[in-house]
């Protein structure tokens, strides 16, 4: 090329530069990130409905004052956070922090969003549960404010990790469809809304004066594609360049491809049992011949071991789940805040399930039916399938009862399943222990998914103690004696931990997040 | 003498049949998957609704391999271990059973509505033929939608949602068909003899009514099939303990990139072999039964 | 020809009405959209404020009176999802629907009716048994899975098309389109002819059938017999004998695309509201659910009526009161 003598460069030559050009441009100039989402977004407003795409989509555009990082543990974002006494949360913001409309970030916003939830009508919400226990909000300065609980409470750090900040300014009168339209969508996130297409995708522009510091894609396109082989399918056709949750049966036909990678993670979500330990009758609890037992075995905690023995968990987590879990120990991941590791899956011993069975007095087993969603956790319906097999084969006659969750989760909340399928993922222990396995008081908010109705004064006390400890370190401890004790009295079975996956192109890598979150500013080049 | 018009006796139909010989092969087909189909317990290895004779450690397992329990998954296993093969058959009886059952319901009650509607005119036949308007505003999937998303899933719940979005169409067929005979001359004559009128509808409408009804039930059938499938595929249809074949079929569709095509491959082979046949078999009878074109056409 | 459309009109509102109330009670009946919505960590305080904040608290009659009160004020009531009055948010998916159903239609026509003639003019030689069978095949195959095919083969395997969503739109007169982008039509052709590929093998038998009808007509053999062109006795006998058929039929079917589309919508990932229909069923969008199918049923009311009028202009002996199809 240097040799080109004077002026005249070949038709042929220049067309070649404008195409390597034109091709350089689109790599370096415009570079763009196209990621595949599994489930639909059905608002902007960060602060209508606690759903996780939702807030997939929300983190892009706006922050909570702390988040987590990829391995669950609270990190500040928009500020820092100290506590002076146990019912005051001290928040210090970032200076400089700037609105997509270049307006600065005051604690007047912070006071503002988190009162908002309260104001949205006709919300099935699920976020006013996380600002309701902060009784005051008092604005020190521009940038500190101090928020007050009624008592101690040591779990607002990862109740505020979900409420998004807006700006007061511009979000104050404004209705969902505003943030739809991107009209009251201005946040301080690393992305502007620039269009949501409801169903279909989210475009998002880079926002740069992003207190991060600059990111490497100048566009991001969220396309919704719930379907598995369709978003797998996207992807084999070079259509995206990321996609999450990628599907089991898909996964190792990813793998085996070298233009692709993957990143994965254990998830927060933990699959269990909630078996029936409180009424004399429970839904599909028979004999072998279908005839009603004159008691209900699942109320004796050998049973409810024989049947925690009887379960192959590395054989679902192998065989179901094509190697996207891990056998569970508890209801509580690995990688949630409370975790004991000393708590072993109960391992697989069907002769001493046999064994358990005829000491509680059924040494011919019994009948039983499982009720599981078919269209909520990874492979559901069979994996219950999978643990009907193996109580089969140590003489519990098990039924399967697969439902859309649309009806699931209204009839399990009727009490209409003797055992029943669930899946949970919460950032910490005693949260999760305090909704599945405290016994139901409506006045303090206990048990609310309960559904088996175990009761343990004691497991309820180490919850009550360990949500009202401030101190992280006390709260773990008393958290973890809290998991120990509803495994030793069997309160559900655990299944597995998920494990999520994402699946991009070998130039990307990503940060697997063990709360499943897609977050388009963590991917970066390689 | 003028109780019948020329009509074809069933010699003469089962002779104009069998000249096309893709025809023969349908119906010969379509015996045969009925005859696995009813004797699926006897003809399959292996009972896949009942979960006990499972074997995760079996699941998956390509066309050919040998199953822990000593037979060999001719058409493969699918992610429960369920042997494909038996799998099929034990679906095509469900599919074939729902479909029938519904149309065959379905085709009774829309007869019965169809001629009374007919017959009776008036009032009642307004009514009626509003219901119909009514009913077939609505596509038929939309309405088994509905129906399966309040209701749930089953097989009782799956042949009902058929039944009610197949009944309409027949309702409309006969009373269509009804009317044109009823203006015959015939059915004028019998009127005038004083013949019931129950007597002149079963006796004397009802035979002239029923050919092309058979052809469209046939036909229907296939679409019953189909769209027992395809509530399925959308997660309303039987339950995965009991699967029929589009349930089949959309089980294996998570497994379409994965490599393991036999898992919907093969039951999709089945269900389309199953609808060919029966729209071949269905196509030819409409054409035999069309006097007009045979005698034509003859062939 | 006035009087006949006021009253099919009067009935038409009388059939909404009563849809309204079927609809209603029976959607009702399905689960608690608050167990779905809720945050999974909700206690029981929380889940009422959500009951209450739904208006689900309330007596069913209540609730149907006040949809009832909401409708004449052209309110069909707020997704509890997306937190904005049903009718637009469906509205603003009809379009897509609509194109995707159009299209499929005319893919349908423009290929049904001449194939159907073939196979009706020869219906001994190759090419109508050939086309016979793929009508048959085109008959049997399940939507879903033709889909899937058309995306392994198409997408996936070879490349040339892209395999989900609906691509670059234009606005024409405030309505977003795609068929006027080289890659609107790219993303636009498989789902339409997915959802095309049962209306043309109807079209297809159809339009053998009303030929060789037309061809067995004395009439016609004796046009035929007086030395008349072939081409003449097609466009003056046969297309007309064909034509009262196909334009009812697809008047009518045009109907069962836009329901058969949330088939193709979902697997194709096409913005329509098929696809809004399953994923409110998903989280028990009440009131997008009731939205949808009553906008459904007033579409196809006007279908119906469009239809009949239509029919009454191409043949004027049907009477009009009693329609037999």
């Amino acid at each position: 090329m240097s040799k080109i003598v004077g002026s005249r460069i070949s038709d042929h030559g220049s067309r070649i530069a404008a195409a390597a050009l034109g091709g350089w441009l689109a790599t370096a100039g415009a570079a763009e990130l196209r990621i595949g989402l599994s489930a639909d977004v059905t608002t902007m407003d960060p602060h209508f409905v606690a759903a996780q795409p939702n807030l997939t989509a929300q983190h892009h555009v706006f922050e909570p004052l702390l988040h987590v990082d990829e391995r669950g543990r609270p990190v500040p974002v928009l500020a820092t956070w100290r506590n002076p006494d146990p019912l005051t949360w001290e928040f210090t913001l970032r200076k400089g922090v700037k609105f997509h409309d270049g307006a600065e970030l005051t604690t007047e916003d912070v006071a503002f969003s988190l009162e908002r939830p309260f104001t949205i009508k006709g919300s099935p919400g699920g976020f006013t549960m996380y600002v309701r226990p902060i009784v005051a909000r008092e604005i020190v300065d521009r940038y500190t404010i101090r928020l007050k609980t009624a008592a101690p409470y040591g779990a607002i750090p990862q109740d505020l990790a979900e409420v998004m900040i807006v700006s007061k300014r511009i979000a104050q009168g404004a209705s969902s469809a505003d943030f739809d339209s991107g009209k009251a969508a201005v946040g301080t996130g690393p992305y502007k809304l620039v269009r949501f297409a409801r169903g279909s995708r989210i475009e998002l522009a880079r926002h740069d004066p992003y207190w991060g510091g600059k990111l490497p894609w100048d566009k991001v396109t969220l396309t919704i594609l719930p379907s598995d082989p369709v978003r797998t399918a996207a992807l084999l056709s070079g259509e995206l360049d990321a996609i999450e949750h990628v599907p089991t049966a898909d996964l190792a036909r990813l793998k085996k491809n070298p233009n692709l990678r993957l990143a994965q993670a254990v998830s927060w979500r933990t699959i269990f049992l909630h078996v029936d330990q409180s009424r004399d009758r429970p839904p599909g609890v028979l004999s072998r011949a279908g005839k009603p037992l004159d008691r209900n075995p699942l109320k004796d905690v050998r049973v409810r071991r024989a049947l925690s023995k009887a379960i192959n968990r590395q054989a679902i987590a192998e065989r179901v789940m094509e190697g996207l879990a891990r056998p569970a120990a508890s209801v509580v991941s690995p990688s949630v805040f409370g975790h004991d590791p000393a708590l072993k899956p109960e391992p697989y011993d069907p002769d001493g399930a046999k064994k358990l069975l005829a000491e509680a007095g059924y040494p011919d087993g019994f009948g039983l039916t499982i009720a599981t969603p078919n269209n909520r956790y990874i492979n559901d319906e069979q994996v219950a399938q999978t643990v009907a097999q193996m109580l089969a084969r140590v003489g519990i006659a098990t039924k399967v009862e697969a439902m859309p969750l649309s009806v699931y989760f209204g009839r399990a909340r009727n009490k209409e399943f003797g055992v029943a399928l669930l899946g949970w993922g919460s950032l910490a222990a005693d949260l999760a222990l305090r909704s599945l396995a405290a016994t139901a008081n409506p006045d303090k908010g206990y048990g609310a998914w309960n559904w088996g109705g175990h009761s343990n004064p004691k497991l309820d006390q180490l919850v009550e103690r360990s949500l009202g400890t401030v101190d992280p370190t006390q709260r773990e401890a008393l958290a973890r004696e809290a998991a120990a004790l509803a495994a030793a009295g069997v309160a559900f079975i655990p299944l597995h931990y998920q494990v999520v996956t994402w699946a991009m192109k070998n130039t990307l890598s990503y940060q697997a997040r063990t709360d499943e979150f897609t977050f388009a500013h963590h991917f970066k080049p390689r | 003498m003028f109780m019948q018009p020329a009509q074809a006796t069933s010699g003469q139909i089962f002779v104009d049949y069998a000249r096309d010989r893709v025809a023969v092969v349908a119906v010969v087909v379509l015996c045969l998957i009925l005859s696995v189909a009813v004797f699926a317990p006897v003809v399959s290895p292996q009972n896949p609704y009942n979960l006990a004779q499972l074997d995760i450690l079996d699941s998956k397992l390509a066309p050919g391999a040998k199953a822990s329990a000593g037979f060999t998954y001719w058409l493969g296993s699918d992610e429960q271990g369920r042997d494909m093969y038996s799998a099929i058959l034990y679906g095509l009886r469900t599919s074939l059973a729902v479909g029938a059952v519904s149309t065959l319901v379905a085709l009774a009650l829309g007869m019965a509505i169809g001629l009374i509607s007919a017959y009776a005119g008036g009032w009642l036949d307004s009514l009626l033929m509003r219901l119909v308007d009514l009913q077939l505003s609505f596509p038929s999937i939309l309405i088994a939608l509905v129906l399966l998303a309040v209701v749930g899933q089953g097989v009782d719940k799956i042949v009902i949602a058929l039944i009610l979005v197949q009944w309409a169409y027949y309702a409309r067929t006969v009373r269509g068909a009804a009317l044109v005979e009823k203006r015959k001359e015939y059915v004028d004559a019998a009127r005038v003899m004083a013949f019931s009128n129950p007597r002149i509808v079963f006796r004397h409408i009802l035979p002239n009514v029923l050919p092309p009804l058979i052809v469209v039930a046939t036909v229907q059938i296939a679409h019953a099939i189909a769209l027992e499938a395809t509530l399925s595929f959308l997660g309303l249809g039987m339950p995965i303990t009991e699967p029929s074949l589009g349930l089949l079929i959309s089980n294996g569709f998570a497994h379409l990139l994965s490599g393991r095509y036999w898992i919907s491959f093969f039951p999709g082979v089945a269900l389309l072999i199953t609808i060919v046949a029966i729209n071949l078999v269905g196509d030819r009878l409409r054409d035999v039964l069309n006097p007009r074109l045979a005698s034509h056409y003859g062939a | 020809m006035l009087a006949f459309a006021l009253r099919r009109l009067l009935q038409s509102i009388a059939v909404l009405f009563v849809m309204s109330a079927l609809v209603f009670a029976g959607v009702y009946a399905i689960g608690n959209p608050v167990d779905i919505l809720i945050n999974p960590q909700a206690d029981q305080a929380e889940i009422a404020r959500a009951t209450a904040a739904l208006g689900l608290d309330q007596p069913l009659w209540r609730q149907y009176w006040s949809f009832i009160a909401g409708a004449f004020a052209g309110d069909l009531g707020r997704s509890f999802a997306a937190n904005v009055p049903a009718v637009p948010l469906i509205l603003e998916r009809m379009p897509a629907t609509l194109e995707l159903a159009v299209a499929a239609m005319v893919i349908a026509v423009a290929l049904g009716i001449p194939l159907g003639l073939v196979a009706g003019l020869r219906p001994g030689s190759w090419a109508g048994k050939a086309i016979m069978a793929g009508s048959i095949l085109g008959f049997s195959l399940p939507t879903f899975w033709v889909g899937l095919m058309l995306i392994m083969v198409f997408s996936v395997y070879l490349g040339w098309l892209p395999p989900t969503g609906r691509g670059e739109t234009l606005m024409v007169l405030g309505v977003p389109v795609s068929f006027l982008s080289w890659d609107g039509l790219l993303h636009l052709f498989m789902p339409a002819l997915n959802l095309a590929l049962f209306q043309l093998s109807l079209l297809i038998r159809l339009t053998r059938a009303g030929t060789r009808e037309a061809l067995a007509q004395d009439y016609v053999r004796f046009a035929r017999a007086k030395g008349l062109s072939m081409e003449r006795v097609l466009r003056v006998h046969v297309l007309k004998n064909i034509l009262i058929p196909v334009v009812t039929v697809t008047g009518l079917e045009f109907g069962s695309l836009i329901a058969f589309a949330i088939v193709t919508e979902t697997i194709f990932a096409w913005p329509g509201m098929g696809k809004l229909l399953i994923d409110s069923i998903n989280v028990l969008d009440r009131p997008v659910i009731v939205a949808y199918l009553l906008i459904v049923v007033l579409l196809f009311v006007l279908i119906n009526l469009v239809v009949d009028l239509v029919y009454t202009a191409l043949d004027p002996r049907v009477r009009l009161a009693r329609r037999e199809v």
